[in-house]
């Protein structure tokens, strides 16, 4: 297990290759569907000191608001990558963010940017939501809350040991086209015989 | 004549859905131990799917959602003659919005004109809540939670399709649903449990594959040519090597379920309704005097 600290330098995520167990701590931002959308359409700078060196985790929390008007994460999985596959890789390069934490994997276009602009993409588990939420151990703030409704807010938060496994890196590999080549030459076998 | 007090029976449609959203049933989490068996101990795949039922365990002793996308909230509630679906409705979405309060179920109902979050789950359409009568003398509701990674994947295909070579027969919807595995990959986060709708129109399929999908995983189809393709499917589709999350392992699908509608001769269309390894559903029965039971 690799442990990394945010922020986090490029050279330090260019060591990464695809398999490496990774636990990240420190500070990220949460972003899917309508913060994609919104951050391409608009490239706020107030989102420079909270991207740069840091890390993007695709999720839409269960959160839960306390009589204080904090925030505490209840369930955190991470939600499928591929829908953010027109914005990820220039967003990656505006703000120079190091990882995008997801799953799925994402294709050509992140890909090459993350050897462009020294990024890798971090698989979380799909449906780990009780476990993943744990390693959030506190709710900075919430950017947009209003606008974009709890699941698609930007939760800005703090998370400790946080796992995930290095599938696609900065040199060119993707766990996610090896399997898919393999998987795409037993279905031809199956379908046509 | 069937009478219920309403206070309490919006009480037992919270605990339904608690149970939903936190507690995975038995026969699944039975299967994904035995498919963690059936990998090599140190492989990525055994330790998927140890982590998976890890996180099982921590969600049902702290009722916290197994997983943050709470889903589609779909409902199939059987009822006796005389019983009010509006007032039923009406209860089920209370309990809906009390769930969210609770943090049983993230508000997931965006208006798609707008882009605005209800913020307490319940819009046009959500939850979807089925009706059919019966003659038995209590209500079951059925509820499964299903979330967009999987629905995503999900798909619909009309045969013949010239590209994967499959006729308007059961071998032609054999290769269409290999074809639809293969390219949902780890997308709708394998091991996945497919729900399979043969004939219909477009609507009547889809809704065919999901009811298949509150089958329990164990039971064999009542149709015995059904029953055979639905475990030639289940040996042949964990060939693909796709395994938990798309890593790569010996699982791939932990189950296929199919059934079958008339169609029109011009017609012949295969639904497939894939449900992610985080497969939630329970059951409520009511009876006359409130007598409740969960399943």
């Amino acid at each position: 297990m690799i442990k990394l600290q945010l922020p986090v330098s490029e050279q330090a995520i260019r060591e990464l290759k695809i398999g490496d167990e990774i636990g990240i701590s420190g500070l990220m931002v949460t972003a899917r569907d309508a913060a994609h959308k919104y951050i391409h359409e608009n490239w706020p700078d107030w989102l420079n000191p909270i991207m740069e060196n840091g890390m993007i985790y695709h999720c839409g929390p269960v959160v839960k608001q306390h009589e204080d008007g904090s925030w505490s994460f209840v369930a955190a999985g991470p939600t499928t990558s591929i829908r953010e596959e027109p914005y990820q890789a220039a967003i990656m390069e505006h703000y120079k963010v190091r990882a995008v934490i997801g799953k799925g994997g994402m294709g050509e276009k992140t890909l090459a940017g993350l050897a462009k602009s020294g990024g890798v993409y971090l698989h979380a588990i799909g449906g780990l939501a009780a476990s993943l939420a744990k390693c959030v151990v506190k709710v900075h703030d919430v950017y947009m809350l209003e606008e974009l409704g709890v699941p698609e807010a930007f939760w800005h938060i703090e998370v400790k040991d946080f796992p995930a496994v290095v599938t696609m890196d900065s040199h060119g590999g993707s766990l996610h086209k090896s399997i898919k080549a393999k998987s795409d030459e037993v279905a031809k076998k199956l379908i046509f015989g | 004549m069937f009478k219920y007090d309403e206070g309490v029976l919006k009480a037992q449609l919270l605990e339904l859905i608690r149970l939903a959203a936190t507690d995975l049933p038995k026969d699944v989490v039975d299967s994904i131990k035995a498919a963690q068996q059936n990998e090599p101990p140190d492989s990525a795949a055994h330790n998927v799917f140890g982590m998976l039922l890890k996180n099982v365990e921590l969600a049902r002793n702290e009722s916290i959602p197994i997983c943050q996308d709470t889903g589609t909230n779909i409902y199939l509630v059987h009822i006796p003659e005389g019983i009010s679906m509006r007032k039923l409705t009406a209860l089920i979405l209370e309990s809906t919005s009390e769930a969210v309060d609770k943090s049983y179920l993230r508000p997931n109902a965006v208006d798609s004109i707008t882009g605005k979050n209800s913020g307490n789950n319940i819009g046009e359409g959500q939850p979807f809540i089925h009706f059919e009568e019966w003659d038995n003398d209590f209500i079951e509701f059925n509820l499964m939670l299903k979330g967009g990674g999987c629905e995503n994947v999900s798909t619909q295909y009309k045969l013949p399709d010239v590209g994967l070579d499959a006729g308007r027969d059961l071998d032609g919807v054999y290769k269409v649903i290999v074809d639809a595995v293969n390219e949902a990959q780890g997308l709708g986060c394998a091991p996945g449990i497919l729900g399979i709708g043969i004939g219909g129109d477009r609507t009547s399929s889809h809704q065919t594959a999901k009811n298949q999908l509150f089958r329990k995983l164990p039971d064999t189809n009542s149709n015995p040519e059904l029953a055979q393709l639905e475990t030639k499917l289940l040996i042949n589709l964990n060939k693909l090597g796709v395994g938990p999350m798309g890593f790569g392992g010996k699982t791939t699908v932990l189950g296929v379920k199919m059934g079958a509608m008339h169609r029109l001769p011009a017609s012949f269309f295969v639904s497939v309704s894939y449900m992610c390894w985080a497969y939630r559903r329970h059951s409520m029965i009511v009876k006359a005097g409130g007598e409740v039971s969960y399943d």
